[in-house]
């Protein structure tokens, strides 16, 4: 097959975009593994800074873990029932609603961080836990899982399918455990990427609302990138590649779509 | 197999629906369904029809002063799952993620059926809606047809004092819907349960209705049997909801009705009618020495078996009748008619 000019120019111009992106990754994951970055890889390679990051830096990682588990249990209870409620009425009041939900996420993480240690900070043990940051995660992760699980129960015709389960002589709970949430899994899944990737991922009101004794994983990363050797700001890269990326792959492997569809014909 | 439900007569009274908003969807309604009878609700879009299933259902609540009362007992306040009924939608409703069987399983599961009993029941369901292939595949691997059938399967399946279908073949394409109507009649028939049937379209009101109430603007417009309704429309609405009517204007005179196409003789004629109606049937070509009226033809349609004819006869529109015989009809040709004096009609 002859491919003409333009295919080779997309093809380039696609490689170019890629490579902006990889690239960095792959030479921060090298600087992480080599003896000394200034003298590139003939210096060889070490595990030195990846021990030295997990020596000095381990309650980040299980902290972050903790926190983005949270956060995902969070949003999950408070955003399935929210979503569902949006979903059954539809009417000013509930878009209103929809609107002030996505709020955190078009404000400023700064001012966020700042409203919620103005409001909150002066309550003794609150300000210095964990918790505290959590809030912040599950104020900012929450309308990501409202819309997905909004936009699947939208997709769906939930009344009639609610209406039919009723008919059946199920009860509100049963309708919602056997009907309403096995249909909304795909979004539930899709959310639940979401919210543990931002979480895990979250700096920049992290970076306000933590304490020296809670910090979170990117909150540490700046601090090793700015007070330490470049080699172990890289090496702290690469332990949170090696975390999120099985993390991203099991969610989506889960959230999988179905084998494909196959209508028959009407007899 | 042996169905054991006993059947069902539903009473309403006072029956009104006024929506949240103020739109009044039902007048207040009286009907009473007998046990084992199959009543259809017919109508056009917005009238009533469905809200009044609705509230048989337990979907809606009437609005205060009504009440719906299952054998004499009050069921008013009960929500659809207290009141044992088996509905079909128009959508079908079926669970996307669960399998055919499992659906048609669903409401067993629900009552703590043992495992046994409930897969016997589903497989007799399967079989009964002749579906037993299908048991384990996924709703989105079946056609509308079959959707269907699955959906009856599953309302069935709980032995439902009453069934409930809203327009259950609306979705369906023209073919299978003559095919499912059938089935369904059958089914209701062999059942005996009571039943009660939504639907907008006519021929399948007439088909499987023991009895038809025919709904217009939130209110009953005429409740009688098929054959009542369709030869003894008790409103101008009705007589033109169902079936072809034909309508010529004119006054009566000396024992007959006088057109400007010509003069029926009507022994029976209200004295103050201004307009005759009668059905296609009862219109035929005749000689021109025994014609009643006379028309010019303004449209033929050949149909294989029979000619449908539109013929002018000076009124709003053409009378449509049809004729077996084998002639060719020009656009424009005069023809003479006759009408069957016990067609006629006046509302």
């Amino acid at each position: 097959m002859k491919r003409g000019m333009a295919f080779y120019a997309q093809l380039g111009f696609t490689l170019f975009v890629c490579a902006f992106l990889i690239v960095p990754v792959i030479l921060s994951i090298l600087a992480g593994v080599t003896v000394n970055y200034l003298s590139c890889i003939q210096s060889g390679f070490t595990l030195r800074w990846v021990y030295a990051v997990w020596d000095g830096y381990r309650d980040t990682v299980f902290l972050s873990i903790g926190i983005s588990l949270a956060c995902l249990a969070g949003t999950l209870i408070l955003g399935i029932p929210a979503a569902y409620a949006l979903a059954k009425r539809q009417n000013a009041l509930s878009r209103a609603i929809e609107e002030l939900l996505v709020m955190p996420v078009a404000v400023p993480g700064l001012a966020t961080a700042l409203a919620l240690i103005v409001t909150y900070g002066g309550f003794g043990g609150f300000r210095t836990s964990w918790v505290f940051i959590l809030v912040g995660h599950i104020l900012f992760t929450l309308p990501f899982m409202v819309c997905s699980v909004l936009a699947v129960l939208s997709a769906i015709d939930l009344k009639t399918l609610e209406e039919g389960a009723a008919s059946l002589g199920a009860s509100f709970r049963q309708r919602f455990f056997h009907v309403v949430l096995p249909n909304c899994r795909g979004g539930i899944l899709a959310g639940s990427l979401m919210v543990v990737t931002l979480s895990m991922g979250e700096f920049n009101m992290t970076w306000l609302l933590h304490t020296p004794l809670t910090k979170t994983l990117p909150v540490g990363l700046a601090d090793a990138y700015a007070s330490l050797r470049l080699e172990i700001g890289s090496a702290y890269t690469l332990v949170f590649f090696l975390m999120i990326v099985p993390l991203l792959v099991a969610l989506q492997w889960l959230g999988q779509a179905r084998p494909t569809k196959f209508v028959a014909d009407d007899e | 197999m042996t169905e054991t439900m006993k059947p069902l007569s539903i009473t309403l009274t006072g029956c009104a629906k006024t929506f949240a908003d103020g739109t009044r969807a039902l007048e207040p309604l009286d009907l009473k369904i007998n046990a084992g009878e199959t009543v259809v609700l017919l109508g056009p879009s917005g009238c009533g029809k469905t809200t009044t299933l609705r509230i048989v259902a337990g979907l809606e609540q009437p609005d205060a002063g009504g009440k719906v009362l299952f054998d004499g007992e009050d069921v008013t306040p009960l929500p659809i799952e207290k009141r044992n009924v088996g509905m079909v939608f128009q959508s079908y409703a079926l669970f996307p993620n669960m399998s055919v069987a499992e659906n048609i399983g669903y409401g067993l599961r629900l009552r703590k059926a043992e495992a046994a009993a409930l897969r016997a029941r589903v497989g007799d369901m399967l079989s009964m809606m002749r579906i037993e292939k299908l048991a384990d595949r996924r709703i989105d691997q079946l056609s509308g047809g079959q959707r269907q059938r699955v959906a009856l399967a599953r309302a069935l399946a709980v032995r439902p004092r009453a069934l409930l279908l809203d327009e259950p073949l609306t979705a369906l394409d023209a073919k299978l819907r003559d095919a499912l109507r059938i089935e369904i009649d059958e089914l209701l028939r062999r059942l005996g349960i009571t039943a009660v049937y939504v639907t907008h379209d006519q021929a399948e009101a007439m088909a499987l209705g023991d009895r038809i109430v025919v709904m217009e603007h939130g209110k009953v417009a005429q409740v009688g049997t098929p054959r009542d309704i369709y030869q003894r429309p008790a409103t101008p609405f009705v007589a033109d909801f169902i079936g072809t009517m034909n309508r010529v204007p004119g006054k009566v005179a000396d024992g007959g009705f006088v057109t400007s196409a010509g003069t029926i003789p009507w022994a029976a004629a209200p004295p103050q009618a201004t307009e005759a109606m009668f059905r296609p049937q009862d219109v035929s070509l005749a000689e021109d020495g025994e014609a009643h009226l006379r028309g010019t033809i303004a449209a033929a349609f050949f149909l294989g078996d029979r000619t449908r004819l539109a013929v002018n006869v000076g009124g709003d529109k053409p009378l449509i009748l049809e004729t077996g015989t084998r002639r060719d009809f020009r656009h424009g040709e005069t023809v003479a008619l006759r009408i069957d004096p016990h067609g006629l009609l006046s509302l």
